[in-house]
């Protein structure tokens, strides 16, 4: 089932106090590890890497320059320090002697020139090369139009353990963006000998810690510990599988039958219970993603969406609580910004109507309503909702479209579409109101405000604001400071109401109490295999 | 052989209609059909789905699409049926009451139910008597249009249908009548191709009658027994399968229902506490569904011309 | 015989290619393509996603490369989705396990969906012919989305029985719900057509005739009676079996068998193209296989029946 697809962030800076340490406990004899994927993961080639389920196996195949710690810090992977001199554009990797390649190869800077060439050039077509646009990385906007070839990338091996990148505007954070699949390290050979089969499991020639064992299509997926890995000593579990179970409810019975230690994706609204019956299994973790409405203010929207006063008027009627609370109750929390309450450094603004009552809130909308010449007494008011097949956008959309419909007489049709139909017509503006979610790139809040410029591919609404693209556009090169921008921009973008922030998400899951070592700190998600273990019961 | 009977039996029914109308085959039909317990109940258990369908609205409570602010969020505490709140079978997961919901679904899931198999029955019927009657070549090719037919993934044909045509009950029939009649044609092609071979057949052949009459008047008789079978197993993956494809968008669109949906969302929700969002619409539709079986084998006992 | 054969394989060819044609034209006029994301793909990255596919070149001439890949490398090309596949891989894997769980479904149904249809009919409304519709109703008003779960409730949570999904290769124990579950509801239908069509049998001349000159009951049910009742349960098997391959997408959705049942959807929903191409190919070939099986079987049963 279509999804929203969320992958992996890159951590500007998250400075969290870490927790929890393995020497209280005693180990289980037998250390394996099973969770649940949703889906089958459409690869695990590092560059052609698309989503957070393959990343989550790419993550322990394979090791980056860098990886994160429990709290989502960044810690040495393969390159052991580094540094710029220049203010943040040339960047010089040192890397670790002892990394081995798990057919005994060492690990060298070549490999990582050869993997992040192979990332943008377009032979490879992967759908993650504009990853090292964002990195800035130099040329690697025209070696993806083709324009230039792929060894004038700005990466370059000064030796064998040595990588220095040229990046062609300052980038505080790159450091960070190394964590991601897409700059993980390639076996040249093994790919030049077998061509697209070298990601099978008797094939695979990895470098993390743990190497893949057995990958049966759409069924599972395992992988065993990887004893050439440098820090293989400090490497605990064994053998970790991935079982792919598409039905949440059926997830859920196979996790309380014992089948999984860990389960991803609770049924919508279960978590409360599942709290209630199984306190210490049962987590809830804010997720830096928002859930939003778009209001399509183009020619084709309904005409009255131009004007503020009806866009003010659905957003101030929809209850974020009832919403959070009475439908997701997942520790979910009701959005008035459209950035996500946890983004690093962001400075959330007093948005006027976040600190109303509902009561008050209801008042207010209706009264707008009235003035833009609509409500009870006024013209109908009609309205298409488009969402995409999942049972809470359904849930949500129903119950907004009832306080809409009680509290503004709004006369709302809902039109439920398969995903890649509800793209097409999100994208082609055919709708007056659309259902859309966003996940932050990276953990800071231009990842969320790049979207309502008004040239940016993902404004479906065509909400345009001359004054917030200039903020941002200022922000990008520090102009000015960029979270005092961000908020301004959050302040606009509340007042013209250009789009409806309706809830921040969280991440609720399962997982047994002999699994330790799960990294509940990292708002990203991104566990690795190697902290992890079984205690004995 | 006797089944010549058969084309003097048709013949005759036009005197009988005129002159002795107490003899008159649909007459007897009739008769038989009452005299059969199983389908008389079937007939009486359908007819109060139907009234329940057409007045469960107005009796409820509750409107299908109102939210019952009060009971969202503690559905499984409180949301339980109840005559105090009002809500007899209880209420959704949003509140909604399942009453009003499942009287509204049993209006739309009769319909597709119905007009789905009624449609598929009579073209795949016809369709396929065509095709075995006239046989050689037009046989080959009508046959190897279904084999293409049934073969193309339908679901590109639902999404070009939604797309092309938005939403409607039109388009939800048309979209399950084009898959369904498929099967059908098949079994009706069979078994024209064996009766064809028949002696009354051939004897309106040999007399000089028209293939349409023949193919109406004395094969389509002939095969009701298999179709009559076939249309009342048509019906409830018709009812299912309508809710595959509300599911694709295609079908009823929220905040109507129809069982499918609701048997959907109930069984989803049936480990947690809400059973009764499973079992009211399951009722509805075990109840119509082994009312439709009666009432078929009663239709086909009676209306068998073999058999009296 | 023979000549009828070697006419169906022959016509077959070019029904195969008016099927890949169509579907091929279908495919591109849904809205979306195997690229389109929800976070839009910048132009040139789709640009070079579109020429490593061969999207660019026109339709036409897709379609003539695709044509000619296999025809003469029996190439379905690769997954537009799963990157690194390509779509003889993923058949390749997934038919198998639909084929075993189809065929043992298969297997059950008509070997309890006959005998219990032929008993119905034959104690015509007996206390047995109540029960055997009563159980094939039963079967078939409970949707296999709602008894997938339940039969993953009682034997995996509550008795512990069996695994609650998974395939392993095709183990007994990771077998047997996934029979169950897409069995019931075609036993059920098979039983419900048998025992009408051994009905109409039953009440015709000829085995009344049979019956008079005194040949016992059992002789005249499973010597003269039964081969002609199965024609209509013949014509619908063929459908049958094919329906449980495409069918079996519930299946591999509640018990992640990993078979070939979900692409039908999913390629369908997420436009991976060489996928959709490959199993339409795949079902394409076996209607026809089984039509022709169907038809054979046929004027076997009913010598009168020439084709």
């Amino acid at each position: 089932m279509p999804k929203l697809r969320y992958f992996g962030l890159v951590i500007a800076a998250t400075a969290v106090l870490g927790c929890g340490s393995m020497a209280a406990d005693h180990l289980d004899e037998n250390q394996e590890f099973t969770y649940r994927l949703l889906d089958q993961f459409p690869s695990l080639d590092p560059q052609l890497n698309e989503d957070s389920a393959g990343f989550s196996v790419i993550r322990d195949l394979f090791e980056g320059l860098t990886t994160q710690d429990e709290n989502g810090d960044l810690t040495p992977g393969v390159a052991t320090d580094w540094s710029s001199v220049d203010g943040n554009r040339t960047w010089i990797f040192n890397l670790r002697k002892d990394a081995k390649w798990s057919n005994g190869d060492s690990v060298t800077a070549h490999d990582f020139v050869y993997a992040w060439r192979r990332a943008v050039d377009p032979e490879t077509a992967s759908s993650y090369s504009w990853y090292l646009e964002v990195g800035q990385i130099k040329n690697a906007g025209e070696i993806i139009a083709g324009d230039m070839p792929p060894d004038q990338l700005g990466v370059s091996a000064l030796d064998d353990y040595r990588l220095q990148v040229q990046l062609s505007a300052p980038v505080p954070f790159f450091p960070s963006m190394t964590t991601y699949a897409t700059l993980m390290p390639v076996h040249q050979a093994t790919i030049e000998r077998l061509g697209d089969e070298w990601t099978r499991p008797s094939h695979m020639v990895s470098n993390g810690a743990y190497v893949l064992q057995d990958l049966v299509l759409a069924e599972y997926h395992s992988r065993i510990k990887n004893p050439l890995y440098w820090d293989a000593d400090n490497v605990i579990i064994e053998k970790v599988t991935g079982i792919i179970v598409n039905d949440d409810n059926t997830a859920l019975t196979r996790y309380l039958a014992g089948e999984f230690d860990h389960l991803d994706g609770l049924p919508a609204g279960q978590y409360p219970n599942l709290k209630d019956k199984y306190p210490d299994q049962t987590f809830s973790m804010p997720l830096l993603c928002t859930y939003y409405y778009v209001i399509n203010q183009s020619e084709s929207g309904n005409p009255a969406l131009d004007d503020v006063r009806v866009r003010q008027a659905l957003s101030y009627a929809i209850d974020r609580d009832v919403i959070v609370n009475q439908v997701l109750k997942g520790g979910q929390r009701g959005a008035y910004s459209f950035t996500h309450w946890a983004t690093s450094g962001f400075d959330m603004p007093d948005i006027g109507y976040a600190t109303l009552s509902q009561a008050e809130r209801d008042a207010k909308a209706k009264e707008l309503i009235v003035e833009a010449g609509f409500g009870s007494n006024g013209d109908a008011l009609e309205l298409r909702l488009i969402y995409n097949t999942s049972e809470s956008h359904k849930a949500i959309a129903n119950v907004i479209s009832q306080m809409w419909k009680e509290k503004l007489a709004v006369r709302v049709t809902l039109e439920n579409f398969e995903w890649k139909t509800f793209l097409d017509k999100a994208s082609n503006q055919d709708f007056d109101i659309a259902r859309s979610g966003w996940c932050g790139d990276y953990n800071e809040a231009s990842t969320f405000l790049q979207l309502v410029t008004s040239d940016n591919d993902f404004n479906d609404g065509k909400f345009t604001n001359a004054r917030i693209d200039e903020l941002m556009a200022k922000s990008a090169t520090s102009e000015i400071d960029p979270q005092k921008a961000y908020s301004e921009v959050e302040q606009i973008l509340a007042d013209e109401m250009g789009l409806i922030p309706i809830y921040h998400y969280s991440q609720v899951f399962m997982k047994v109490p002999a699994l330790k070592g799960w990294p509940l700190n990292n708002v990203e998600n991104n566990w690795y295999s190697k902290n992890l273990y079984m205690a004995a019961p | 052989m006797f089944k010549g009977a058969n084309l003097f039996l048709r013949s005759e029914k036009f005197l009988t209609f005129v002159s002795i109308p107490n003899r008159s085959l649909w007459r007897n039909a009739r008769d038989r059909f009452f005299q059969n317990s199983a389908a008389t109940g079937g007939l009486v258990a359908l007819f109060l789905v139907v009234l329940f369908a057409l007045f469960g609205p107005h009796i409820a409570a509750w409107n299908h699409e109102d939210i019952d602010w009060n009971l969202l969020g503690n559905v499984r505490e409180q949301g339980a049926p109840s005559w105090q709140n009002g809500h007899y079978f209880g209420v959704d997961e949003l509140g909604r009451d399942l009453f009003a919901r499942t009287a509204q679904g049993t209006r739309i899931s009769l319909m597709v139910g119905i007009v789905g198999a009624f449609i598929a029955v009579v073209v795949g019927t016809f369709y396929g008597a065509c095709a075995g009657y006239v046989g050689g070549r037009v046989d080959g090719l009508m046959m190897r249009l279904v084999d293409i037919l049934m073969s193309i993934p339908y679901m590109f044909v639902l999404i070009l249908l939604l797309v092309m045509f938005g939403r409607s009950m039109l388009v939800l029939f048309i979209g399950i009548g084009l898959i369904s009649w498929l099967d059908i044609s098949r079994i009706a092609r069979g078994q024209t191709l064996s009766i064809k071979k028949k002696e009354f057949v051939e004897a309106a052949a040999a007399m000089g009658v028209k293939p349409i009459i023949i193919i109406l008047r004395h094969i389509f008789p002939n095969l009701m027994g298999v179709v009559i079978v076939y249309a009342t197993l048509l019906v409830p993956s018709m009812i299912i399968y309508e809710s595959f494809i509300s599911f694709l968008g295609l079908g009823v669109q929220e905040p109507a229902t129809s069982w499918g949906v609701l048997i959907n969302d109930g069984a989803s929700q049936m480990s947690y506490g809400t059973l009764w969002q499973l079992l009211f619409p399951l009722f509805f539709f075990v109840v119509t569904i082994f009312s439709f079986v009666f009432i078929g084998d009663g239709l086909r006992d009676a209306l068998d011309p073999k058999d009296r | 015989m023979f000549q009828f054969i070697l006419r169906r394989l022959l016509i077959a060819l070019p029904t195969l290619f008016i099927l890949i044609a169509a579907t091929f034209l279908l495919m591109h006029l849904a809205p979306g393509g195997p690229f389109t994301t929800e976070k839009p793909l910048p132009d040139e990255v789709m640009a070079n996603l579109e020429a490593k596919y061969g999207l660019d070149e026109p339709l036409a001439r897709q379609f003539g490369t695709y044509l000619f890949d296999l025809v003469t490398d029996f190439d379905f090309g690769p997954s537009f989705v799963f990157k690194d596949l390509s779509v003889r891989d993923i058949i390749l894997q997934g038919f198998p396990v639909t084929l075993t769980y189809g065929f043992w479904a298969f297997i059950v149904a008509i070997s309890v969906g006959i005998p219990l249809g032929v008993a119905a009919a034959v104690h015509q409304n007996s206390w047995l012919d109540y029960l055997a519709v009563g159980v094939s109703i039963g079967a078939q008003v409970l949707p296999n989305f709602v008894m997938a779960p339940i039969l993953v409730l009682i034997f995996t949570l509550w008795l512990g029985w069996l695994p609650g999904g998974g395939w392993q290769g095709g183990q007994i124990e990771y077998v047997i719900m996934p029979v169950i579950a897409l069995s019931t509801s075609f036993m059920a239908s098979v039983a419900r057509m048998t025992r009408s069509s051994m009905l109409e049998i039953l009440h015709s001349n000829f085995i009344r005739t049979a019956r008079a000159k005194g040949l016992n009951g059992t002789s005249v049910i499973w010597r003269h009676a039964l081969k002609p009742a199965m024609l209509p349960v013949i014509s619908f098997l063929g459908p049958v079996f094919v329906a449980m391959i495409t069918g079996s997408m519930i299946i591999d959705y509640y018990f992640g068998t990993g078979g070939i049942g979900q692409f039908f959807t999913n390629a369908a929903l997420s436009r991976d193209y060489g996928v959709m191409m490959g199993v339409t190919i795949l079902v394409g070939t076996l209607t026809i296989l089984f039509t022709t099986v169907v038809d054979i079987l046929y004027a076997w049963i009913d010598p009168r029946i020439r084709y």
